[in-house]
């Protein structure tokens, strides 16, 4: 079966149209919340979500992600429970689901047992922030095996590691808007066409994320890439809303993807 | 060793992308530098004039003849400038900061100590400092907290988690995320993504090659056993190293066990603690089984952290090292037992190889040697003491 991400970048650029990706931390505050959240935004134009898995020391994240991670885990989430959210979101949507989470929650669940269960309950992909390319053979074997795709992520002070890089990648290359952890940030300067011009010829799609934070930014970003990642400044919206968070949510999301239908 | 950075299974470099860069621009710079003869004799300088080394080792002659067993000697890192085995690691690092061309330092510290000496060796050096420091750790070592900020150095204290090292060391991971170009992160033990494991364990080296020395001067002989405390493991891998090849040497590790290893307010990594990766390195972690890092809890700020260096857990894999769990109660009779017997008040990390030695040492026969690492001197841990014992201390 052809992965849902892949398909996914195929619609959209028969459409003309950008990838809007975007993340909520599973549980944050309740499960209730993430899926009326996550169904909102597939309806209102997300393309891709993440689902982050809360650890408690998320060292790429910034103060927002972090808090969200802390509630989730102050309600009991598990690994075992994102799966069960994830089987219900199965069976009403269709969208690429992947999970961003650090590598030592796959590693003490059991790599194997891991992503058999991905496979299982139709996750698409892994974003994990801790595990570069070097150590990538931590997971690839089991990765390949159940057809679930590891995003690669570059940034701007990866130069000459993003052809290297862009070569292995499948589904879409994560590019890191600019230096730091998770989080808003009132201006992105880094020169994507000198980071990104290793990219000429490599047929992956990239998508930026960090620091994403309206639809000024998201168009700015989409001339560079294929699509842009939205995350902290969803996940704010829930820390203000709580359980009531998903009308909201779901208009944000609709104004980051009004822009990138080209 | 086999891949690069890795103790069998155990080191390698989880580090996010975008310092993955810098973790490489570090490797580069201290391949070329550790051999360089000018870095080294440079750094043999420092040490010489400026930390005070080499560090005596004393006979410690009551308490042998008090415990009845082995000779005791007792190795004096405490006699260190800044009053510990921090500064060895940190004259290095920031050495190699300097060649660098890096402006800025960021450092972790749990107890103060690593913050202190990095703080001191920025100073020395002109460089701007900036320490991340657990909340929690800043209310317990608030001299050390003031005693930076004397020597130049911003201290952030971190609420974050559990408030502290650990969170100490996410915070500066973040920081190092957000200034690469600028910033060289110093490490204060042996843990972290390659190279740190392996680098900090060169800089800390020197106290075993100095114990093996002084010892063969005066004894003639090896030691037949070496404690120290383990909480990142930095005075224990650099007290150890010398000695790893000498099969007859014993060692031994003294980790925190805090309220008992029966109990959840412990830090014993060794005795509970099982595999993970996270803080850049595939070690020994305390952490539930879903993975998420346990809240770890010691009298000793300085090993109170839930993983381990990954040497240490490579030692202790192959059986070359043991470690033992030293609870709080055992680690303050210590302390209090070598401030009376010798004259010497240990730091609460160090008191933990003082209480191992004083359970192993009388097990051992007349003729037998054993040498403690001192790590680190005691004067900033009186008024935690005081409060375990009771007693509330207020200056006027």
């Amino acid at each position: 079966m052809k992965n849902r991400i892949d398909a996914c970048f195929e619609q959209l650029k028969a459409k003309g149209e950008k990838a809007l990706v975007t993340f909520v931390t599973a549980g944050d505050p309740d499960f209730d919340t993430t899926e009326k959240c996550v169904l909102e935004m597939f309806d209102k134009g997300a393309d891709i979500i993440e689902l982050g898995v809360p650890f408690s020391d998320p060292i790429a994240e910034g103060p927002v992600i972090q808090r969200a991670s802390l509630r989730s885990l102050k309600g009991g989430t598990t690994l075992d429970k994102i799966f069960e959210l994830v089987k219900k979101l199965r069976t009403k949507t269709d969208k690429p689901l992947l999970l961003m989470m650090y590598i030592n929650t796959i590693f003490r669940y059991g790599t194997e047992k891991f992503f058999k269960s991905c496979a299982q309950y139709q996750i698409d992909g892994v974003i994990v922030p801790d595990l570069p390319f070097e150590e990538r053979d931590e997971i690839a074997v089991q990765a390949e095996k159940y057809g679930i795709y590891n995003i690669y992520l570059v940034a701007p002070t990866s130069a000459d590691r993003v052809a290297v890089i862009a070569r292995e990648s499948k589904g879409f290359l994560y590019v890191v808007s600019s230096l730091g952890v998770t989080g808003t940030r009132s201006e992105i300067t880094t020169d994507f066409s000198t980071l990104l011009a290793p990219l000429d010829g490599i047929d992956v799609p990239c998508c930026i994320g960090f620091g994403i934070s309206d639809a000024q930014q998201a168009k700015k970003m989409s001339q560079f890439s294929d699509g842009v990642i939205v995350g902290s400044a969803i996940v704010k919206i829930i820390e203000q809303q709580g359980s009531q968070a998903a009308p909201a949510v779901g208009e944000f999301v609709a104004s980051l993807k009004e822009p990138l239908k080209g | 060793m086999g891949k690069t950075g890795r103790f069998g299974e155990y080191g390698g470099q989880y580090v996010p992308e975008t310092v993955m860069t810098a973790v490489h621009e570090l490797e580069a710079a201290y391949d070329k530098y550790k051999d360089d003869p000018e870095f080294n004799s440079e750094l043999r300088t420092l040490y010489r004039d400026y930390a005070n080394r080499p560090s005596m080792l004393y006979y410690a002659q009551k308490m042998t003849e008090d415990l009845g067993g082995a000779k005791i000697y007792i190795k004096r890192e405490d006699l260190n400038h800044t009053g510990a085995h921090k500064i060895n690691n940190v004259l290095g690092q920031v050495l190699l900061a300097k060649k660098m061309g890096k402006k800025r330092i960021i450092a972790e510290t749990g107890a103060g100590q690593h913050g202190v000496a990095t703080a001191t060796a920025c100073a020395l050096f002109g460089l701007e400092c900036e320490v991340y420091m657990g909340a929690e750790d800043c209310k317990r070592q608030s001299l050390n907290v003031y005693r930076m900020n004397l020597l130049g150095a911003k201290v952030t204290p971190v609420d974050s988690g559990t408030a502290t090292l650990k969170d100490a060391i996410n915070e500066a991971m973040r920081d190092w995320c957000s200034n690469i170009d600028t910033t060289f992160y110093c490490i204060g033990s042996v843990m972290g993504p390659h190279p740190y494991p392996t680098m900090v364990r060169d800089f800390q080296k020197i106290i075993s090659e100095e114990i093996k020395a002084q010892l063969a001067e005066r004894e003639g002989r090896l030691p037949d056993c070496v404690i120290a405390c383990v909480g990142g493991g930095s005075n224990a891998m650099g007290a150890f190293y010398d000695f790893i090849e000498d099969k007859s040497v014993r060692l031994v590790g003294a980790e925190a066990a805090g309220r008992g290893i029966d109990t959840p307010d412990t830090a014993a990594t060794m005795a509970l603690g099982t595999l993970g990766i996270f803080h850049g390195m595939k070690s020994v972690f305390l952490q539930d089984e879903y993975g998420q890092i346990a809240p770890v809890y010691s009298i000793s700020a300085g090993l109170d952290y839930p993983g381990v260096g990954p040497e240490h857990t490579y030692l202790r894999d192959s059986k070359r090292a043991e470690y033992i769990p030293i609870n709080d109660e055992e680690a303050v009779c210590a302390f209090e037992y070598l401030s009376k017997t010798e004259g010497i008040i240990p730091a609460i990390e160090s008191a933990h190889a003082v209480a191992a030695a004083l359970k192993i040492a009388p097990t051992m026969d007349k003729d037998k040697i054993l040498v403690i690492n001192l790590s680190g001197r005691g004067d900033k841990d009186v008024y935690s003491i005081a409060r375990y014992r009771g007693v509330d201390l207020v200056e006027e």
